[in-house]
C-alpha cells in the first residue's frame, strides 16, 4: 500500500497548495532570467556576475532553488507513487519506491547545496 | 488524515485510447520529469558561466554547438509547456475551465501558446 509518510508535509492538501505556491515563484524567477537573457544580448561575464550577485537576486535565486526542490520533490513523489506499485512492477515496489525516492532526494540535495553555495558566492 | 494517498488507475498505457487532453496531461508530467532531470545540467552551465571570463567564453562556445543548442531548445520547449499547461491547472483548481469542453480548449490554448512562446526563444537563439 502506497502511504504519505515520505510525502513532503505527510498530508495531500498541503503538498497540492506548496506544490501551486513553489510553481508560481519559480514561473517569475523563469520569466525574470529568461527576460534578463533575451533582453541583453551583447552580455558579457562581469554584466552576469553583477546581476546575480545583487542581494536582490541572491535572495530571488535562494527563493526559487528552495521552491524547486519543494515543488520537483512533490512532483516526483507522486509520479513514483503512481506508478511503482504492486500493480505495476509486482511485489518488490516498496522497496524500489524507496530506491526511487532517495535518488530523487540525493539529486535534490545536490541541487540545493551547490545552487545556494554557487549563488552566494557571487561578489 | 488519510494515511493512504488515493492513486490512479492501473491502465495499459498501450490499451488505452488516449484522447487529446490525456496526452497534454501525461505530456505536462513528462516535461517535469525532465525538468527535474537537467537541473543539475543547469547548474554546471551556470557555474561555468560565473565562474570567470575564461568560463563564460567556454559557455558560450558551448551553448554556439549546434546539438547544445537544440537540447537548449527542447528544454525551453519543455519548461514553457509546463509553465503554461502548469498554469492551466492553478485556473483548473479556482474552477476556471473545467467542464469537458473547457479542458479542451485550455489544452488547445496552453499548446498554441507554448509553440508561439518556444518558435519565438528558437528564433532568439539561432
Ligand atoms: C524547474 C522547474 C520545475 C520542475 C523540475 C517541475 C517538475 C514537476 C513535476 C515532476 C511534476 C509532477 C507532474 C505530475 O504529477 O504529473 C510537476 C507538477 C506540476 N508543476 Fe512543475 N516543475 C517545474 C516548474 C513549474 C512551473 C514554473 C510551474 C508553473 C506554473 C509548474 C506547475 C506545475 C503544476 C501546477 C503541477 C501540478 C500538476 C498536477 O497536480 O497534476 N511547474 N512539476
Amino acid at each position: 500500500m502506497v502511504t504519505n509518510v515520505t510525502s513532503l508535509t505527510r498530508s495531500g492538501l498541503s503538498d497540492f497548495l506548496v506544490q501551486r505556491v513553489s510553481a508560481v515563484i519559480i514561473a517569475a524567477y523563469v520569466i525574470c532570467v529568461v527576460g534578463f537573457f533575451v533582453a541583453n544580448p551583447g552580455l558579457t561575464h562581469g554584466d552576469l556576475v553583477r546581476y546575480f550577485g545583487s542581494l536582490s537576486m541572491k535572495l530571488f535565486s535562494t527563493l526559487a532553488i528552495l521552491s524547486t526542490a519543494a515543488h520537483a520533490w512533490i512532483g516526483m513523489w507522486t509520479i513514483g507513487t503512481d506508478y511503482l506499485r504492486e500493480a505495476h512492477v509486482g511485489g518488490g515496489a516498496t522497496a524500489l519506491r524507496l530506491i526511487y525516492q532517495s535518488l530523487c532526494v540525493l539529486v535534490l540535495f545536490v541541487f540545493v547545496g551547490w545552487g545556494l553555495t554557487l549563488f552566494w558566492s557571487l561578489g | 488524515m488519510k494515511s493512504s494517498r488515493p492513486v490512479s488507475l492501473t491502465l495499459n498505457p498501450f490499451k488505452f485510447s488516449w484522447p487529446f487532453t490525456a496526452l497534454a496531461s501525461i505530456t505536462h508530467r513528462l516535461t517535469g520529469v525532465a525538468l527535474f532531470g537537467v537541473l543539475l545540467g543547469a547548474l554546471y552551465i551556470m557555474q561555468l558561466a560565473l565562474s570567470s571570463p575564461a568560463g563564460f567564453a567556454e559557455a558560450k562556445s558551448l551553448l554556439a554547438e549546434t546539438w547544445i543548442k537544440v537540447l537548449v531548445l527542447v528544454v525551453l520547449a519543455s519548461l514553457v509547456y509546463h509553465i503554461f499547461a502548469g498554469l492551466k491547472h492553478l485556473l483548473l483548481d479556482f474552477h476556471v475551465g473545467d467542464t469537458y469542453e473547457g479542458a479542451k480548449l485550455g489544452a488547445q490554448i496552453s499548446i498554441v501558446l507554448s509553440i508561439l512562446v518556444t518558435a519565438a526563444l528558437g528564433v532568439w537563439l539561432w
